[in-house]
């Protein structure tokens, strides 16, 4: 691993969230009297805005001097979908909300629905979303490097990325048959056994992708350009981060160690060795610091999970919320009539309220439930890490130039799909 | 731990290891603030707008319910589901605060929640938590919630000029309007 000097810039101290909205950069109107204000639309459909971000951006030369973003422009009413269908039916618009870290959203919902039912998954199913999980948190880092790489100037990275990116889809492809999307996790357990072959499959995988990551680091943390264009730009207090709701990589790079995984171990997170990675200065190249350092941590986890994987059924045996066998169809009346009903009327879920948070890829993932007792969820909330990642865009912007633009808001990583849901 | 030195307190459950602490509406912002300053709760994960229109009426999620009913309301089980619990107004604005102490070892969490009608104003929390902004123009733009006192609350996810607030339950799924010409 290359050591880098640090560039001599600190983080600064205290705050510097913009008042009175905390979301907006405003000129300052002594600069409007004698300065040449441009302000300039950038985006909605801009390829550096990862979707449809659009920002309203005020320039003083090369320099921002105000900043609003503008959202919404993907908004698809997932929520509302989700409350037309049955609970067991919704499970795949989640994964839609935010497509790159797709078991994640999926996970928080089951998990949500799991805590109402009151239902414990077998073993073999907690490990298997877990190793899963972090396979995604490996693919949503490497798109993350890959295109943010890209945007300042380093096109092959992002070759470099896709390259191992398939790697992992094909992995998920041959779990589930499917590569991204995969609706794997199911109330109760996983939708079907683990094929074999995967683990050995996941076992090559996982023995040749750290030195992959050295590569990366070998490519860009001795490139002047790539160090210039990241160190001491888009910083972030601690305070400011933690009032800003930022959560995951945002918030570790600006030295909060904070994981939910740690502090909260859902899953089996507590049986497994990892360490979360945290720096302190606070910019674009801490950000990437720690995404590397995750992708590290994550193969250690998915190693882990191969290990300790244990034997054993892959669903609970409840047949009142999970489909029968297939093979029982032909034979069982019992099992017929439970399928028909499950496809049809789907299950009762009893009614209250839960919140469930998971650390995905982008910080805390949280799923806020109603159900009135009802086979369909009353009200369905997803707390967005990328929604409120992107909260900060105005903080982090201050005395930034147009050029670093697009590299801060490329290391705050965000998703438009889970911003405007 | 009793919650009840929270301003304007008005009622506390215990649900699925979930605390969930209602409070009035009006005192919401003294109660934001103490929560963050006494508690500790210094992180707010999200805020979550409920429209409870037809909740519990003779529908169960489009289902039907019987009163009385047989106590089925049990997780997996079968045929008619009992009634939930009614709710003191139509909507209810739930905040997922969250108690973030670097390297904890716990995450101690609390839902702070106020309830009010159509149309009632719900103090804005901005000045206590500034991530409440964008949650709460998200509530007013699909739940219609009005925030008072909120710097900017415009609509964040649906045009400035969209009709209507798409959350809500009485808020068709299909929306939109559509003008033939030959009804004119």
């Amino acid at each position: 691993m290359a050591v880098v000097e640090r560039a001599d810039t600190r983080i600064y101290e205290g705050s510097r969230i913009p008042s009175p909205i905390p979301t907006i950069l405003r000129v300052d109107p002594k600069l409007h009297e004698d300065g040449d204000i441009l302000q300039v639309n950038f985006g909605p459909n801009h390829p550096s805005t990862h979707g449809v971000l659009r920002l309203i951006v005020d320039l003083n030369g090369e320099e921002v001097v105000g900043l609003e973003a503008v959202v919404g422009y993907l908004h698809t009413g997932f929520e509302k979908n989700m409350e037309q269908k049955t609970w067991w039916k919704a499970i795949t618009y989640p994964e839609r909300i935010d497509y790159l870290s797709f078991q994640y959203n999926e996970l928080v919902f089951v998990l949500a629905i799991e805590k109402l039912l009151e239902v414990q998954p077998p073993e073999k199913a907690t490990w298997m979303r877990m190793l899963l999980c972090e396979l995604n948190r490996i693919h949503s880092h490497l798109i993350w490097l890959g295109t943010g790489a890209l945007e300042i100037g380093a096109i092959s990275m992002l070759w470099y990325c896709f390259r191992e990116r398939d790697a992992v889809l094909d992995l998920f492809e041959l779990v589930t048959g499917t590569r991204m999307h995969t609706r794997y996790f199911q109330a109760g357990g996983l939708a079907a056994d683990i094929p074999p072959g995967f683990f050995t499959e996941c076992r090559r995988f996982v023995d040749y992708f750290p030195r992959r990551i050295d590569e990366y680091e070998a490519i860009l943390d001795r490139q002047q350009i790539w160090l210039e264009r990241t160190q001491g730009l888009g910083l972030l207090s601690a305070d400011d981060a933690i009032a800003l709701g930022q959560s995951g990589p945002v918030l570790r790079a600006s030295g909060v160690d904070w994981d939910l995984r740690k502090s909260d171990p859902y899953l089996a997170y507590d049986q497994v060795d990892f360490n979360v990675p945290v720096y302190y200065e606070g910019d674009v190249y801490d950000r990437y610091r720690v995404h590397m350092d995750e992708m590290r941590e994550s193969t250690k986890i998915v190693q882990q999970c191969l290990d300790g994987m244990p034997e054993g059924p892959w669903i609970v045996d409840d047949r009142k919320i999970v489909l029968p066998p297939r093979h029982e169809l032909h034979t069982s009346m019992e099992s017929l009539i439970h399928h028909f009903k499950l496809v049809t009327e789907g299950y009762r879920v009893p009614a209250g309220e839960v919140y469930v948070a998971v650390e995905s890829a982008r910080g805390e993932l949280g799923c806020y439930l109603v159900s009135d007792g009802g086979p369909k969820p009353w009200r369905v909330k997803f707390r967005a890490p990328s929604f409120v990642a992107l909260e900060a865009t105005a903080t982090c912007m201050s005395d930034a130039l147009v050029a670093d633009l697009i590299a801060i808001v490329g290391s705050l990583d965000t998703v438009m799909g889970e911003v405007d849901r | 731990m009793s919650h009840e030195s929270i301003p304007g307190f008005v009622s506390e459950v215990e649900a699925h290891g979930e605390t969930t602490v209602v409070v009035e509406t009006a005192r919401l912002e003294e109660a934001a603030r103490y929560c963050r300053e006494e508690l500790g709760f210094n992180f707010l994960a999200d805020i979550a707008a409920t429209d409870y229109l037809g909740w519990n009426e003779r529908t169960v999620a489009g289902y039907w319910g019987s009163d009385g009913g047989r106590d089925i309301n049990r997780p997996g089980s079968w045929g008619l589901a009992t009634k939930p619990e009614p709710k003191p107004t139509r909507f209810s604005v739930s905040y997922h605060l969250l108690r973030l102490a670097p390297g904890a070892a716990e995450a101690p969490r609390i839902r702070l929640q106020v309830w009010c009608e159509d149309g009632e104003a719900v103090p804005s929390v901005v000045p206590v938590w500034p991530t409440a902004d964008w949650h709460e123009r998200e509530a007013w733009d699909m739940m219609g919630i009005p925030i008072e006192g909120h710097p900017n609350l415009t609509r964040i996810l649906m045009e400035d000029d969209w009709e209507g607030h798409p959350l809500r339950k009485d808020y068709p799924l299909g929306g939109e309007p559509v003008r033939f010409s030959s009804a004119e």
